[in-house]
């Protein structure tokens, strides 16, 4: 006889076998590896392509013919590096028209006579042009206006400099060691998404394979074999933990790849620091901050990367360790619903009136995100995240915003405690399920399997 | 000794009982034939003994000790529907599948070497299991069955699915084991293989135990007392001398040898029977006509569905 301990070890054994088992089989598998090579391409796309696209954008110089009616912008009108107005004198609107297509023009801006009694002025172009120019020019015009106006009122002209104040604002987080620069709004708002977004796919990816696996192993009839030498308890958790741990070393791959992908591109693509460093003292406005407002493309491009430039300002180690947490309660609070399903029913296309109950929380969470992003402190943000099956989507579109730290542990213990009385009905779902072949199942039949005793 | 012993088991379904106090001893070393109609309670009473379903009531004992799971690597069992990873390779999935059986990897793959070498069938060791034919599925399914060297081996309905000549390979490779020294429970509904290879049966009906025993004994307890004999001779002066004691139940002649099938009415000895004949000609042969397991298994279970029936 052995003894209890034994048979404990032994069980424990068993169980790593089959964890082995299911890790190595998925982890080999070709998707496995494209997996793992795309979704971090996916997301460093995110990431550095609309500051790519921007850059881009910015170099390219722009000639705008000009055509003032008015004749009273076109002098004050100030070209830039990347913005270069052209005088066409006399050309009329039908002229510039014929000519467009041949000239090295990206757009003719159209001033009327009246423009001082008006607020429209024109850009024609072949392209659409882009948001920026269009704000740009509004921009410029609006202030030359202005001035105009206010010079024709007879205000002293030194007046009116001393009272042009452009405002760059810039935010700045005070810390327990000093202060940073703070990750914008923007950023934060990215990353939430970006965040949510991965664990819900992460959630359901990884909880349905369980759920095919299982169904696999039905569908297949090995189970009866299996489950001659293991309990179907051993065989669920070593089926899911290994399949979690599938999902932690895809989770790993990924942040690697786009890290290093990240990495790369503002090396190779952005050669000067993608982050500008500015420290306590450019707070106050300097001659150089201000140009940089001042200039065009210069400016959109100083966005972008105020935007996107904070990446390396975000809390990542937080981000990854919270993410790594929920990801592992939520898979395991799903799997084990997944799992009780797929042991009920015959055949994979049997699981979809299971299936869609199950992920109505999860859809739900999907479609709020961007409510909880609006408000990461509102009261639906709280809800869902106290509710353990909309909890980690809505945690993760959270955390970036910061959430109070009683929130997180509560939410965590609410959603530990459901982990554990979804395991053991799951389980008893599973137990009986597995071996039950050509019945009609429903959810009434499924609670009276709970009822069973072992 | 028997090797396993299942004491009174009562297994409930949501109100129905799948046995009913059912007990069957099997002897160390034999082929013990678990016999019954589809729904009898054969697959919960096999599953029972592999541990996966837990009784409501009664004990298995294997070799006078209670069953626990640390007897899990000394049982082999081949389900009825029987099947394996098709997307796994063949040996890696055999030696899996002894490992949770609780052989070590090395063993296990070390011995399914020698199987493989033994059925020529190397070259299967990389292969995915869907390559393979159904045939060989069943082949690979039986190296699972019996890899970590079980002692009791059960199998539930071993030949469904098969051809004749591989349900005939199966049916060597069992007897083989036997050879061995192994214990088998075979489940089927094939009653020629039951006769072939059983040393006792058990039949199961609705959940109760009707009928067992050693396979002769059951067949002698159910002869009818039918012989049949050949002799050369006129059959019509040997029917008006047989007495009363006889009822012929079928004869034919072929040239000059004439065979008789008969019943004996009265409890006379047979030597009677043959000294009668050999006053009338010359016997050639005389055998006793025992019913075969299938008749036995349909009348039984007949039998037994009237008279619940009538109750």
């Amino acid at each position: 006889m052995l003894s209890a301990k034994q048979i404990n070890n032994q069980s424990m054994n068993k169980i790593s076998i089959i964890i082995h088992r299911e890790y190595v089989t998925r982890v080999k598998r070709t998707s496995f590896f494209v997996m793992s090579i795309v979704g971090p391409l996916l997301i460093a796309a995110i990431f550095i392509v609309p500051l790519w696209l921007q850059k881009l954008e910015s170099a390219q110089v722009k000639n705008i013919a000009v055509i003032d009616e008015s004749g009273i912008l076109v002098t004050t009108l100030k070209s830039t590096e990347n913005v270069v107005f052209t005088d066409m004198g006399k050309m009329t609107l039908d002229d510039a028209q014929k000519g467009f297509a041949k000239s090295e023009y990206y757009a003719v801006l159209f001033i009327p006579k009246n423009i001082l009694n008006s607020t429209a002025v024109q850009v024609f172009s072949n392209r659409q042009p882009d948001f920026g120019l269009k704000q740009y020019i509004a921009k410029l015009i609006e202030r030359d206006l202005e001035t105009l106006k206010l010079l024709k009122s007879n205000v002293n002209p030194d007046l009116l400099k001393a009272v042009q104040t452009p405002i760059f604002v810039q935010t700045i987080k005070w810390t327990s060691d000093g202060h940073e620069v703070e990750v914008t709004m923007e950023m934060k708002t990215i990353i939430g998404t970006v965040a949510s977004v991965l664990i819900y796919m992460f959630i359901f990816f990884y909880g349905s394979q369980v759920m095919r696996g299982v169904v696999e192993e039905k569908v297949n009839r090995i189970i009866e074999i299996i489950i001659s030498s293991v309990r179907p308890l051993q065989l669920m958790i070593g089926k899911i933990t290994g399949i979690m741990l599938v999902g932690l070393t895809q989770f790993a791959l990924w942040i690697v790849i786009t890290f290093s992908v990240v990495w790369m591109a503002q090396v190779t693509l952005f050669s000067e620091p993608a982050v500008p460093k500015i420290t306590n003292q450019t707070a106050t406005i300097d001659s150089k901050v201000m140009a940089q407002v001042q200039a065009l493309g210069q400016d959109d491009y100083q966005y972008a990367l105020d935007i996107f430039g904070s990446v390396s300002n975000v809390n990542w180690t937080l981000m990854i360790s919270c993410f790594l947490f929920f990801f592992v309660c939520g898979y395991l609070l799903y799997a084990s619903m997944f799992a009780a399903i797929g042991s009920a029913v015959d055949s994979e296309t049997d699981t979809q009136q299971f299936v869609m109950p199950i992920t109505i929380p999860m859809i739900i969470s999907l479609a709020m995100i961007q409510v909880i992003l609006n408000n990461p402190d509102g009261s639906i943000a709280f809800w869902m995240s106290m509710i353990p099956f909309t909890a980690p989507i809505a945690m993760m579109a959270r955390i970036p915003f910061g959430v109070p730290i009683w929130e997180v542990v509560l939410s965590s213990s609410i959603l530990i405690v459901t982990i554990i009385l979804m395991a053991k009905l799951a389980a008893k779902i599973y137990r009986t399920g597995i071996l039950m072949y050509g019945k009609k199942i429903t959810f009434r039949e499924l609670a009276k399997w709970i009822r069973y005793s072992s | 000794m028997d090797f396993i012993s299942v004491k009174d088991i009562v297994k409930e379904y949501s109100g129905t009982k799948a046995l009913n106090n059912v007990s069957i001893d099997v002897e160390a070393g034999s082929i013990f034939g678990l016999l019954g109609p589809n729904g009898a309670g054969k697959t919960t009473l096999i599953r029972i003994i592999n541990q996966i379903l837990a009784p409501d009531s009664g004990k298995v004992l294997l070799n006078g000790e209670p069953i626990t799971a640390s007897h899990i690597g000394r049982i082999g069992y081949l389900p009825e529907e029987r099947g394996l990873y098709k997307k796994m390779k063949v040996g890696e999935q055999v030696v899996y599948l002894a490992q949770l059986k609780g052989m070590s990897k090395a063993v296990a793959t070390e011995k399914l070497k020698t199987w493989f070498q033994k059925f020529e069938i190397e070259s299967w060791w990389n292969k995915n299991v869907e390559e393979l034919s159904k045939g060989m599925q069943q082949k690979v399914q039986f190296i699972v069955t019996v890899l970590h060297e079980p002692e009791l081996l059960i199998f539930d309905e071993p030949f469904s699915g098969f051809d004749p000549i591989n349900a005939n390979s199966i049916k060597q490779e069992i007897l083989a084991l036997k050879e061995k020294g192994l214990t088998i429970i075979l489940s089927t509904h094939t009653m020629s293989s039951v006769e072939e290879l059983c040393d006792s049966i058990a039949l199961i009906n609705k959940g109760q135990k009707i009928l067992d025993g050693k396979v002769q004994d059951i067949k002698q307890k159910y002869s009818t007392n039918t012989y049949e004999v050949k002799c050369s001779g006129w059959f019509d002066s040997m029917a008006s001398t047989l007495t009363h004691n006889y009822q012929i139940l079928e004869h034919q002649k072929e040239g000059n040898i004439t065979t008789i099938k008969l019943k004996l009415l009265n409890e006379i000895p047979t030597n009677d029977l043959i000294r009668h004949f050999t006053g009338l000609g010359n016997v050639i042969a005389f055998n006793e006509i025992l019913p075969s397991m299938n008749d036995i298994f349909i009348d039984v279970v007949g039998e037994t569905n009237q008279q619940s029936k009538h109750e």
